[in-house]
């Protein structure tokens, strides 16, 4: 399957999902005015790969800031892993923050409680 | 003298201001109002706690002008009618204050007050949950989702949301909403 990669810019996170590799990650900020705009292809994506997913899929969450828009649009990635998990499939998300981010790692607990995903909280030492 | 909306920020020090605009709000304006409010937080070594805090209730607040004003009242004036603001923000004691006004409807001015008393009656865990249950329950629409940017800065902040409204005419009202993000 295509890889999805998407350069990042100073309001929209970088984003590679490659099955090639085994990376898949979002990294940087998120904050769009139209945030459905900017994840309808990797949410296509998603859709696609949920059909043939690998054994296992570690999920890296690296994001610096997201907004209120971008919120809902990483739920709706978020459940489609969930997806991929529910069909007896390894998922794995690991949610990145920054040490004293408490907005971020609290926003991280958030989607933990919502989503049935294994979900690891990692703080970044600097 | 006829009605401006700084007419709703004369108790403010916009000339002492860290950010000031008014204007038509679009996406290259925020990335610019961005910008440049995170460049003077690193100048002024702020702690990357409330550096952080205060970038993301700035982001809430533009876009809540940008997807949440409504069309200024006939006879204003304004280079566009539409996603028309004022942004003040301010440095407060080892804080910042960041107040913004729009134009809303009369018939939404209900609606938007009933949101923000009930914001400011809420405890931190009931504010939560409430975002929580938006976020998983809610359609997002065009203008995003109903009332997760007001719970985000109340929860952001930690502070009851300051906000006001004046009369413009019987269809339209001025609208001015504080947030003030303490140093933690």
């Amino acid at each position: 399957m295509e890889p999805i990669i998407i350069e990042g810019t100073p309001k929209t996170p970088s984003i590679k999902f490659d099955t090639q590799d085994g990376v898949f990650e979002i990294k940087g900020r998120s904050i769009p005015e139209n945030s459905v705009e900017f994840y309808k292809p990797l949410n296509e994506w998603l859709d696609q790969y949920m059909q043939t997913p690998l054994d296992k899929t570690v999920v890296n969450i690296r994001l610096e800031y997201f907004n209120t828009s971008s919120s809902k649009c990483i739920l709706d990635v978020f459940k489609r892993l969930e997806a991929i998990h529910r069909s007896k499939h390894d998922v794995e998300i690991n949610w990145f923050y920054e040490e004293d981010d408490e907005d971020m790692l609290e926003a991280g607990e958030d989607y933990d409680s919502i989503i049935k995903v294994p979900f690891k909280m990692i703080e970044i030492v600097e | 003298m006829s009605f401006d909306l700084e007419n709703l920020v004369s108790d403010l020090d916009i000339r002492g201001a860290v950010l000031y605009y008014k204007g038509n709000v679009d996406s290259d304006t925020i990335t610019k109002a961005l910008d440049l409010v995170e460049k003077k937080l690193f100048a002024t070594r702020e702690a990357p706690r409330l550096r952080k805090k205060v970038y993301n209730v700035l982001v809430e607040s533009l876009q809540n002008l940008y997807h949440h004003s409504d069309k200024v009242p006939r006879g204003y004036h304004a280079a566009r009618p539409d996603r028309f603001g004022l942004v003040v923000m301010e440095k407060i004691g080892r804080g910042y204050r960041i107040t913004t006004c729009n134009f809303v409807a009369a018939v939404r001015v209900k609606e938007l007050e009933e949101k923000l008393t009930r914001i400011n009656r809420s405890t931190p865990e009931e504010i939560k949950e409430q975002y929580k249950d938006i976020l998983n329950h809610q359609e997002i629409t065009e203008k995003g989702l109903g009332g997760l940017g007001l719970l985000d800065i109340a929860r952001k902040t930690g502070h009851r949301i300051d906000f006001r409204f004046k009369k413009y005419d019987n269809l339209n009202t001025a609208f001015r909403l504080t947030a003030v993000v303490a140093q933690v």
